[in-house]
């Protein structure tokens, strides 16, 4: 089905009781060209790439639980292309172009919304930095503006500028940047690759590998039987060891719990993206009028998907620091999703080791703002063999070369990025 | 989570930071590359139980060893990790 003013109109119409499913529920056939391991927005999103960029269309995504049930719905919606270092520059501006004609693409309201991201600064140093990340950015192409403290009073009046332990200075402004509707960009690539004939199974685990006897991956084993396959992806966020291992594969990841917390609804108050560059906690206002926010990991290895009392205590200080009146709104909900944290903080996107397979992961928690540009990358690679020229640093064997790509400068310490 | 520790008895987790798998080895000097690149790096990054190193800094400032289990987050044991900060700081 096609949305347009006119479907919508004739919708309205008959009570918006014609709406039909958007994208087929299948199930597997004996054998695909692709199979993804993986319903996440990465997972369709490649699907759809696939079909929709490389003409491959015999492919499956399979999906143990049901489609979005990761991290690709429990994020905290954050789009943005403002990163400094050579390879990830590139890749991020990648996605933001995609995020920007997403929805033309799709023919799928994903409510990308460009209201803008500020990184504040609250000391000198700061200052160079986020103008260093400014100049960075604005080299490759892309927009960044360095606000100085009468502008940020001028935008957000509501911060606590008194403060005199981290006091605002100004900020580092992306106006591209802002959110997008998780669920609907789940639905969105679903909705679209589907219709090229992609089938998307749900409730389908993979469990093991097939392998012919040089060791090819050949198909999946699934809770839902024997899927053959030409070529395998993996696309499991937090899952990726897991996944991996099947394949006799070790990874250089951990897998830690983020936590998202929402408010009570409040009339219109933070204009985008806001971040607090004196702590870690960064927050938005969804158009229900919650405050959408989160800060650090819990920083121990995790699986169990919902975070302790600890960081949820931090990333509140972290709040009140800046805008000390939030104290009296409620918390409405908070949960925790498991990421794949890699030992320097950026994504691998690769073929690996045993022929057939091939590797999405360690997107620690900015993956979201890759979604497209991740799906168009692992797509050219499942199609041609070879790394898209914005994915190239993003290969496995970084880590041996000594070409890490650790934009937070701490090196393998998976818990710190 | 809160943690019993072996010294201070059950404290809450704010005063413990997690040090790590308590599994990998620091490779004697000399090591290929290799078991540098190993043991840096690569991760059993174990779904169920798994033992590893954390640090009573809010308390005691012992480096204790317990046994999690990283899909419940259950404790199971902890235990002093005696000598192991020397150790792990090459000393
Ligand atoms: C609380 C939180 C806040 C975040 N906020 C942001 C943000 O603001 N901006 C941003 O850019 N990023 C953010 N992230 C990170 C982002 O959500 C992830 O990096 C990104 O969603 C990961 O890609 P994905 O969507 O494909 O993963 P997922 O949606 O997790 O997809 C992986 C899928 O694989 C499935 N799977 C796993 N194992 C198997 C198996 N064996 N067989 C079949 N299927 C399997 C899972 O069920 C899951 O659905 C946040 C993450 C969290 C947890
Ligand atoms: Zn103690």
């Amino acid at each position: 089905m096609k949305y347009s003013i006119f479907s919508l109109a004739r919708a309205a119409l008959s009570g918006h009781k014609t709406w039909q499913r958007t994208w087929r529920d299948a199930s597997p056939k004996d054998r695909y060209d692709v199979v993804i391991v993986g319903g996440g927005g990465h997972g369709l999103a490649t699907a759809w790439f696939l079909a929709s960029e490389y003409g491959i269309r015999n492919v499956a995504v399979l999906e143990k639980g049901w489609i979005g049930s990761g991290n690709a719905g429990r994020n905290t919606t954050i789009i943005r292309s403002n990163y400094g270092l050579p390879g990830n520059t590139g890749f991020y501006e990648l996605s933001m172009k995609l995020w920007e004609r997403m929805e033309q693409d799709l023919n799928y309201n994903t409510m990308v919304s460009q209201r803008g991201v500020i990184n504040l600064y609250h000391s000198d140093a700061q200052r160079d930095a986020y103008a260093r990340r400014g100049n960075t950015m604005r080299i490759n192409g892309i927009d960044a503006e360095l606000l100085d403290l009468a502008a940020v009073r001028k935008m957000m009046p509501f911060l606590n500028f008194d403060n005199a332990r981290f006091p605002v200075q100004g900020g580092l402004l992306q106006r591209r940047g802002g959110t997008a509707r998780h669920d609907a960009v789940v639905w969105g690539y679903a909705h679209a690759a589907s219709a090229l004939g992609v089938d998307i199974i749900q409730n389908c685990e993979v469990s093991g590998f097939v392998r012919d006897a040089n060791g090819k991956v050949t198909g999946v084993e699934t809770s839902r039987g024997t899927i053959g396959a030409g070529k395998v992806g993996m696309a499991v966020a937090g899952s990726s060891s897991r996944v991996a291992a099947m394949a006799g594969l070790r990874l250089p990841i951990e897998s830690h719990v983020l936590q998202a917390f929402v408010s009570e609804a409040i009339k219109p108050l933070i204009p985008g993206v806001m971040t607090f560059g004196a702590g870690h906690f960064y927050v938005s206002q969804s158009d229900k009028g919650g405050l959408v926010f989160g800060g650090d990991i819990d920083g121990y290895n995790s699986y169990a998907q919902r975070g302790n009392l600890p960081v949820m205590e931090d990333v509140c200080e972290g709040g009140m620091a800046l805008m000390p009146m939030i104290g009296r709104v409620r918390l409405l909900r908070q949960w925790g999703g498991i990421m794949d944290m890699s030992m320097d903080g950026s994504p691998i996107i690769d073929k690996t080791p045993v022929d057939g397979l091939y590797l999405n992961a360690g997107w620690c928690y900015g993956g979201f703002k890759a979604t497209p540009g991740s799906g168009f990358v692992f797509a050219h690679l499942l199609a041609r063999d070879e790394p898209h020229k914005e994915a190239a640093r993003f290969r496995l064997d970084r880590f041996r070369r000594g070409a890490m790509i650790d934009e937070k400068g701490v090196g393998a310490q998976p818990n710190l990025h | 989570m809160r943690i019993v520790c072996p010294f201070c008895g059950e404290r809450e987790l704010g005063e413990f930071t997690y040090l790590g798998d308590a599994k990998p080895v620091r490779p004697a000097a000399g090591a290929s590359q290799d078991e540098v690149f190993d043991y840096v790096y690569l991760r059993d990054n174990v779904a169920g139980g798994t033992s590893e190193y954390w640090y009573h800094g809010g308390g005691c400032r012992a480096w204790l060893k317990i046994t999690r289990n990283t899909l419940t987050h259950e404790i199971s044991s902890v235990d002093p990790a005696a000598g192991v900060g020397a150790a792990k700081a090459g000393a």
